[in-house]
């Protein structure tokens, strides 16, 4: 079970037989909509996971990134009359060339530090997204338009949720191959000793950056399919603050330094709050106990406590 | 035979405290260099200094005859210096093939965007690292843990582990900081057989090292520190005979046990 958890190829067949047999028994396309948006939130998630769990750098602005993916295909298909596809690779880009830009200076701090300036990372782009009205809205958001491939308009939960399904797999594919890979291996060293790294050769601040590059464009990317899914985005709903808490929490409750568990972080606080809803009043009560109680009997988050029970358990 | 590392004059202060102060040193390929004296004598901070952990205040730094003064560690790397820690500096998370396999860093040369493909290239580079760090591994006898979690190897094997990962960066001066330390007597036998190994493949070796027993058999030149300054430098047979090594460095171990006792 647990070389089988550990081979990257037979984790993206088990994921991709899951994505297309979960159609099989939706009853409505509500299920689609919700499905969808876990797959979009895994997508933010894991590369987020690839900046904090394998490379131990934090960032509480990452929904930051995610408002930029969304703000560009809103932007650049309403006011540029790009095709959605295009606005989306281009937003990955602004996405990408910003974490790179901002990156350099902030990266240098660390800890509790780097967490406070990438926290102002997020309140500034999101303030941004509010303020200039005229690009975007303002607070109330504004509408996207529908994004058209080969003469087609995509729309309904169904399509967006087969659109982000392949995201997602594609995602998780380049995540455990950069993981087994020589960036892979600098980041996780330096994760556990930037001293160490260094004198063997890494350039800590190099791989800082461009984990910190590659994991805003994962973000970027699940921000615009977050908005074609939509239609409609608000820089709250978007690019605030609490959706960066809500990113760091599924990489944490899921689990640091788990691909896998930066999907099941992100299936549980899209779907559990929706599960909830029945119990009306106590919702968030009961939200918070069950990420209290997961936290205290898998405190290294879902997955590497469950491999750890294995492991020991096997042993 | 021309050094291979050199240092002149090498200085540090921390405030008003001088921690190293104007040491003069030189080491061959394929020669076992010690330092040696008493705790604080600046012996770490001299290899902090030398690694590009440390800027020095005062005085340079030659390797291979080229200045590299100030230069942080991951360049000295590239050019052939690597080195071990005192206190362990492991990745923890990673299986020990993988702590060596970061060692081959400085000899990877595929790029992110064929990382994140997994291209044909960078898997043969994977195989290539891999091989390296296992037989870097076997050189120092740890080639059986390979596949286990540096984090549940043992303090011995540890400190094994960290030369292999430095040797696996294929350097041509190699700095190690107390590698016998907290050994048991196999284990320190079995540092004694590597770091002979490795200055046999004609590496220069720069050690700090307690055990006296091991120094003294293995050195071929050894230079004293006090207080920051290099009080005497030779054979390890001069350097036993000395009056000033044995008031300063074996005076002190004595007076200590003395008040001890």
């Amino acid at each position: 079970m647990e070389r089988l958890l550990r081979n990257r190829w037979a984790l993206v067949l088990a994921l991709a037989l899951v994505l297309a047999a979960l159609p099989l028994v939706f009853p409505s396309n509500y299920y689609f909509r919700v499905a969808a948006l876990v797959n979009i939130f895994a997508l933010a998630a894991i590369g987020l996971n690839l900046l904090m769990g394998y490379a131990g750098q934090v960032s509480l602005g990452h929904a930051g990134f995610m408002g930029i993916g969304a703000y560009a295909v809103a932007i650049g298909a309403s006011r540029f009359g790009l095709n959605g596809a295009v606005a989306m690779l281009a937003g990955a880009a602004i996405a990408g060339l910003l974490a790179f830009l901002v990156g350099r200076p902030i990266l240098r701090l660390k800890g509790h530090y780097l967490a406070v300036a990438t926290l102002g990372l997020g309140l500034l782009i999101s303030m941004a997204l509010t303020n200039e009205a005229g690009w975007t809205g303002g607070p109330d958001g504004m509408a996207v338009p529908r994004l058209e491939l080969f003469g087609t308009r995509l729309r309904g939960p169904d399509t967006w949720y087969m659109i982000t399904a392949g995201a997602l797999v594609l995602g998780v594919i380049l995540a455990l191959n950069l993981i087994e890979s020589p960036t892979g291996r600098a980041m996780r060293a330096i994760h556990d000793s930037e001293i160490a790294a260094r004198v063997v050769g890494v350039d800590v601040a190099a791989y800082k950056l461009k984990i910190f590059v590659i994991s805003a464009v994962y973000a970027s990317i699940a921000g615009s399919l977050m908005a074609f899914l939509n239609g409609h985005i608000t820089p709250d709903g978007t690019a605030g603050f609490l959706r960066s808490v809500e990113l760091v929490t599924m990489v944490v409750l899921g689990g640091l330094g788990s691909v896998l568990g930066a999907i099941v972080g992100a299936a549980m606080l899209v779907i559990l709050p929706q599960a909830l809803t029945i119990f009306h009043e106590y919702e968030h009560l009961l939200l918070g106990l069950i990420i209290m109680a997961s936290m205290i009997l898998l405190p290294r988050g879902v997955i590497p406590s469950l491999l750890a029970r294995l492991r020991g358990g096997g042993a | 035979m021309s050094a291979l590392l050199e240092t002149e004059n090498l200085s540090i202060a921390f405030g008003g405290i001088t921690a190293v102060d104007q040491v003069s040193l030189a080491v061959a390929p394929g020669q076992i260099h010690s330092i040696i004296g008493p705790n604080g004598a600046g012996k770490t901070t001299l290899f902090n200094l030398i690694s590009g952990l440390y800027q020095p205040s005062g005085g340079r730094v030659k390797l291979a005859g080229e200045e590299v003064t100030g230069l942080p560690p991951e360049q000295l790397a590239r050019r052939g210096l690597s080195r071990s820690f005192q206190n362990l500096q492991i990745f923890f998370r990673m299986s020990a093939v993988e702590n060596v396999m970061v060692g081959c860093h400085r000899h990877e040369r595929t790029g992110i965007l064929s990382h994140l493909l997994a291209l044909p290239t960078v898997r043969a580079e994977n195989r290539n690292s891999r091989e390296i760090a296992m037989a870097q591994l076997a050189r120092v006898g740890l080639a059986d843990l390979a596949e286990k979690e540096a984090g549940s190897l043992s303090y011995g094997a540890l400190k094994r582990l960290e030369i292999a990962r430095a040797l696996a960066t294929e350097p041509r001066i190699l700095l190690l900081d107390e590698p016998a330390a907290g050994c048991n007597p196999v284990e320190t036998e079995e540092i004694d057989r590597v770091i002979h190994d490795v200055a046999k493949a004609g590496i220069a070796i720069l050690l700090v090292e307690h055990d006296m027993r091991l120094v003294m058999r293995i050195s071929d030149e050894i230079t004293v520190l006090e207080r920051g300054r290099k009080l005497v430098s030779g054979k390890p047979d001069a350097v036993r005979e000395d009056p000033r090594v044995i008031a300063a460095y074996l005076g002190t171990f004595g007076s200590e046990e003395a008040n001890r006792a």
